[in-house]
């Protein structure tokens, strides 16, 4: 580690556009998770938070007596045709992993950036985080909004607001090195 | 005392099933966190080393908290090896739901389980099938859990070769990676089942996964090897290891059939095995 990591807390405004792809960032403040679930019912109800400036964390807790005991990031392609709505509404930026796809990165320009927190590390997690409340408690632990105030957690910047993205040009060097008998369905 | 017995063999599986799914849960098998030291240690970029410092620091805050390692605790995979005095009775599958029922509030484990098609939550992580028991003979009486995350699972494959095509068992491992990206949690570990039928491939590709993963055979290491080569690196973000390790198992096949399926594994391999005090 040779660079520090840049401190940004929540709401978040045009410093984001300052961002590059790559860069290592510590992340406080509140953050809203969301899945699947409840993307399509903020799409029909309303967002129940003001998302002006504000962050998005893909990720399904574990939740015991108000307290999290695990709260890794969960896989974001599956947010890529359900997050255009949320970035419109003042989003400034989204949490999760393995990256999303080129409609996104487009949607993200000139106002946001995809952050990638490390797969599996939901215990680390956790010991970043206290539990503020929640909205649609109804849609079940994994798949309901928490609110989450993050005392710095560290996050790698993987598509920033200029269009950049980490995870596109490995996954552009991954096809070369597969070679062109190699299609994507491997076939 | 026939009844007395049924209850005791019960509630001793459900016992061993919720130690399993604990320790499964929190505590990383030393073979993986060994390949995952080994890892580390490869890298030598700033973005692939924030990823691995991430991973350790949180393989030991599980350990120090007692907490599970990953919100997504999986869906209950068990093998049960029976030695001979055990006999197949329904009690055996009831005995290891129990105990996923008591690990569910017990860990805690996040209720992972729903119906296929109402979606409905369980809310114990059983349901119809699942857990997903597998019996097998074996000497000593024990409980192995493969609590199976769905990043990883959703981009595993089967694919039926043809018995010409055993030179395209290499471009399917790795075909199945690339399409994977950075989705399944890289670095991953890889089973691949071969041979067998269509169903039972994948119950191979499975079963290898439990296998341990610092060491490779000749085969394994020259697919692994093809997989590094792409330079997914961990979470998709690019870096020398894409996979720990691939693990392969085999079974006799239909001479016209090819079975090949690849189970894609994130890097929290997790899976422990507890011998049932009965």
């Amino acid at each position: 580690m040779t660079k520090k990591a840049i401190q940004l807390t929540t709401p978040l405004g045009d410093e984001v556009l300052t961002l590059r792809a790559g860069d290592r960032v510590e992340l406080s403040g509140r953050v809203y998770t969301a899945r699947d679930e409840v993307h399509l019912r903020m799409q029909k109800e309303g967002i129940p938070f003001d998302p002006r400036g504000a962050v998005i964390y893909h990720c399904g807790p574990v939740i015991k007596d108000d307290i999290i005991i695990a709260a890794g990031p969960t896989t974001s392609a599956r947010m890529n045709t359900l997050s255009g709505f949320l970035l419109d509404a003042g989003v400034r930026g989204l949490i999760g992993k393995g990256g999303m796809d080129a409609t996104v990165r487009e949607q993200l320009m000139g106002r946001a950036v995809y952050f990638a927190f490390t797969g599996g590390c939901a215990a680390l997690a956790a010991s970043h985080m206290t539990l503020k409340g929640v909205h649609f408690p109804d849609l079940g632990m994994a798949e309901a909004v928490w609110v989450i105030e993050l005392d710095r957690l560290p996050l790698v910047v993987g598509i920033d607001a200029r269009g950049n993205d980490l995870f596109g040009t490995v996954l552009e060097k991954a096809k070369r090195a597969a070679g062109p008998g190699q299609s994507r369905d491997c076939r | 005392m026939q009844q007395r017995e049924r209850r005791d063999l019960r509630e001793a599986l459900a016992d061993a099933t919720c130690r399993a799914m604990r320790e499964a849960v929190i505590y990383l098998p030393g073979d993986v966190k060994r390949a995952i030291a080994q890892a580390r240690a490869s890298e030598t970029d700033v973005v692939p080393r924030g990823e691995y410092e991430n991973i350790t620091k949180n393989i030991e805050a599980a350990e120090r908290l007692g907490v599970p390692l990953c919100q997504d605790t999986g869906v209950p995979v068990v093998y049960l090896d029976l030695p001979p005095h055990v006999q197949f009775s329904p009690v055996l599958f009831e005995g290891v739901a129990e105990g996923i029922r008591q690990a569910t509030t017990a860990v805690p484990l996040r209720p992972n389980v729903v119906d296929p098609l109402t979606r409905h939550n369980s809310g114990d992580n059983t349901g119809a099938g699942m857990p997903a028991v597998h019996v097998r003979p074996g000497e000593r009486f024990t409980v192995t859990v493969l609590p199976k995350g769905a990043g990883a699972e959703n981009v595993s494959r089967i694919t039926m070769l043809l018995p010409s095509q055993a030179g395209k068992i290499e471009e399917v491992v790795v075909g199945t990676m690339l399409a994977a990206e950075g989705r399944p949690c890289p670095p991953v570990v890889l089973g691949v089942g071969i041979g067998g039928t269509f169903d039972t491939a994948p119950s191979l590709a499975k079963e290898a996964l439990l296998q341990p993963i610092d060491t490779m055979n000749e085969f394994e290491q020259q697919l692994c090897d093809a997989v590094n080569r792409l330079g997914i690196g961990p979470m998709g973000l690019g870096g020398k290891t894409t996979a720990l390790a691939v693990k392969v198992k085999t079974a006799a096949c239909h001479t016209a059939s090819l079975p090949v399926a690849v189970n894609v594994q994130c890097w929290a391999n997790r899976h422990a095995t507890v011998e049932v005090d009965w």
